[in-house]
């Protein structure tokens, strides 16, 4: 069993129907049930739930304030390597694109460590290109090691590994995963992977699972939105995050959702997904899933990331920098994408208490 | 009339626990604690940043108050343990709430794993309150194992549903020998008031609280509530009828 089989009972005929299909009746109904089913989530999707956005929103925030309460957890990335063997057409890390790469050293990453530990956030996510013959799973377990000095939940963003991998790098000391599937269409997921290991869809679709099986304690989906249809992998986003809940049910599942941003070497690239768009996967979500974990990263602008802590929101980066040793030196690095929102770790937390919300930043101790 | 509540050698007079999670500032917590006149509050070790230069939740935390540390997060009995002994070694005291969770949809406890972590903390001196299903059973085993008390819970944690679980928790309340305290679902005061009626030895709650819009307000509601319900069942609750006594009885008869 994997998702992926689930995935298949979905045809693109089918969703596209049942998305026309939906009344604001339903929607209504739905918004007063206590229980969503998967077909509700998707109906919360469509097209007619777009009249009832404020409802849904009403909702979101009381599910939010009870399950989570008035709290934000804070984390920052950490770029450890830029090198990559993957041909994506929307990211900065694109093999294609032509700068000097850079991966850090044990003494760099110790010295970004420092850098991070003195804001005071005490979750770290470490991100990698995909480049296993640089920084393979050896070299993140040595980081690892590094940062546990520093900081009491250590994530990993880095390309799709085998479970014993995954084993390897909790053993290590690795809390939590992320893994983006970028877009849940097999079709656009093989034009936009030109070339390299990342290629294979179905692959990176299972590691989120693998990483479960191999004992991490939270693992974090999502997809890369306006590379499809938004609707379309906002479902999936939420069928997977559900399916991995009830496979396995100690693990803390979350989902983000990131925009397509522009990078180096491509501006204008996907399907545009507005402000509203992004308001009604959100609370449909958290209606269709009230305890999961939602970040929301900087792609996002200060305005939006504020309004949204009430739509509920639960996880959100800060003093972020998508370069590798962004955090040390002041030059100008490529990054992975651009940031919107560049407040710091000290703007973060005065921001979100204004908004009667506290700064959290640590919600783990390493065992 | 002396009423107090022994806990683990310590005794309380407020039968009110309260929680520090889901605030928007922990700068409350004084307030909260003044106001419900609790004097236990459990704090989740995962959440206390002892290194933290802008300070941590405990700086708002009396001295005068018992510390309940509690294991959230842990999904089994080793992670609990783990937690309970950095928790001690943190100066956080020898209370611990145990809190096995391994089901992040409806947050249930794992009642196996939290008999196997109350044994070996309890045997090393821990005051151990577990964190239970109302399940005699396991209430039963965690007696034997050393348990200070039960803390079965009303309804799912966070949901403010209320006593959804009364039939259990009575059967709990009669039959177990160590205080048990109504811990998670208790959404508003009259739920507690009614913990309290039915002889429970105290409430335990964070969510109804925090979630209010005046939690401070809602704080001193719950405290007067506990109050009142341990009131009433100290003064021994009338008998309701379930049947009016008749005017044209049906034994009448025997009397002719």
């Amino acid at each position: 069993m994997s998702f992926y089989d689930e995935y298949l009972t979905y045809s693109e005929a089918m969703l596209n129907a049942s998305f026309e299909d939906v009344t604001g009746e339903q929607v209504l109904k739905i918004i007063g049930k206590e229980r969503l089913s998967v077909m509700d989530f998707l109906a919360l999707l469509s097209p007619a739930a777009e009249e009832y956005l404020e409802v849904m929103a009403q909702k979101a925030y009381a599910l939010t304030v009870q399950h989570f309460g008035r709290v934000i957890l804070l984390y920052t990335p950490m770029y450890l390597s830029d090198y990559c063997t993957n041909q994506c057409t929307y990211c900065g890390f694109n093999l294609t694109n032509r700068f000097t790469r850079k991966q850090l050293t044990m003494e760099e990453v110790e010295a970004e460590a420092k850098n991070i530990a003195a804001t005071g956030l005490k979750h770290i996510l470490i991100l990698t290109g995909d480049a296993p013959k640089v920084a393979g799973v050896p070299y993140i377990r040595e980081c690892v090691k590094i940062l546990k000095k520093y900081f009491s939940s250590i994530a990993i963003e880095v390309y799709a590994l085998e479970t014993t991998e995954y084993e390897s790098l909790i053993d290590a000391g690795v809390e939590s995963m992320t893994m983006y599937q970028e877009t849940y269409n097999p079709h656009i997921y093989d034009s936009l992977h030109v070339k390299g290991p990342k290629k294979d869809y179905r692959y990176r679709l299972d590691a989120p699972e693998r990483a479960c099986k191999a004992g991490i304690r939270a693992v974090n989906v999502g997809a890369l939105l306006g590379l499809d249809n938004w609707r379309k992998d906002a479902f999936f986003t939420g069928i997977h995050a559900n399916y991995l809940q009830n496979q396995y049910s100690d693990i803390e599942i979350s989902i983000s959702l990131p925009r397509i941003r522009p990078t180096m070497g491509n501006c204008e690239q996907g399907i545009r997904v507005n402000d509203k768009n992004m308001v009604q996967f959100m609370t449909a979500f958290r209606l269709f899933m009230p305890r999961a974990g939602i970040t929301l990263s900087t792609r996002e602008t200060a305005e939006f990331r504020n309004n949204a802590i009430k739509l509920g929101v639960t996880k959100m980066s800060a003093g972020v920098n998508t370069a590798v040793g962004g955090h040390s030196d002041n030059q100008e690095n490529s990054g992975q994408f651009a940031v919107s929102d560049t407040r710091n770790v000290e703007e973060m937390c005065q921001a979100i208490s204004q908004l009667g919300y506290q700064p959290i930043c640590k919600d783990w101790q390493i065992l | 009339m002396s009423d107090e509540l022994i806990i683990g050698g310590k005794s309380l007079k407020s039968r009110l626990f309260i929680g520090t999670g889901k605030y928007s500032t922990d700068a409350i917590i004084p307030e909260i604690i003044r106001k419900s006149g609790s004097e236990v509050i459990t704090v989740a070790l995962r959440r206390v940043d002892f290194n933290s230069s802008t300070g941590n939740v405990m700086d708002h935390i009396p001295k005068s108050m018992q510390l309940l540390p509690n294991t959230s997060g842990a999904r089994n009995a080793q992670e609990a343990i783990r937690i309970a002994r950095l928790a001690k070694a943190a100066g956080c005291g020898n209370w611990i709430k145990i809190e096995v969770i391994s089901d992040n949809k409806y947050l249930l406890p794992d009642g196996y794993e939290t008999i196997k972590a109350t044994e070996v903390l309890a045997a090393e001196g821990f005051v151990v309150l577990p964190y239970i299903s109302p399940d005699l059973m396991v209430a039963k085993n965690l007696v034997q194992v050393g348990a200070a008390a039960v803390m079965p819970l009303g309804a799912p944690i966070g949901t403010n549903r209320g006593l959804k679980t009364k039939e259990l928790l009575k059967i709990l309340i009669e039959e177990i020998p160590l205080p048990v305290i109504v811990d998670a679902g208790i959404g508003k005061p009259s739920d507690a008031c009614e913990a309290m009626e039915m002889g429970a030895a105290a409430c335990l709650l964070n969510t109804a609280i925090a979630s209010a819009n005046h939690p401070d307000v809602m704080a001193e509601a719950f405290g007067l509530a506990v109050i009142a319900g341990r009131k009433a069942y100290l003064a021994g609750l009338g008998n309701t009828q379930q049947y009016a006594a008749a005017s044209s009885p049906l034994t009448g008869f025997l009397d002719n």
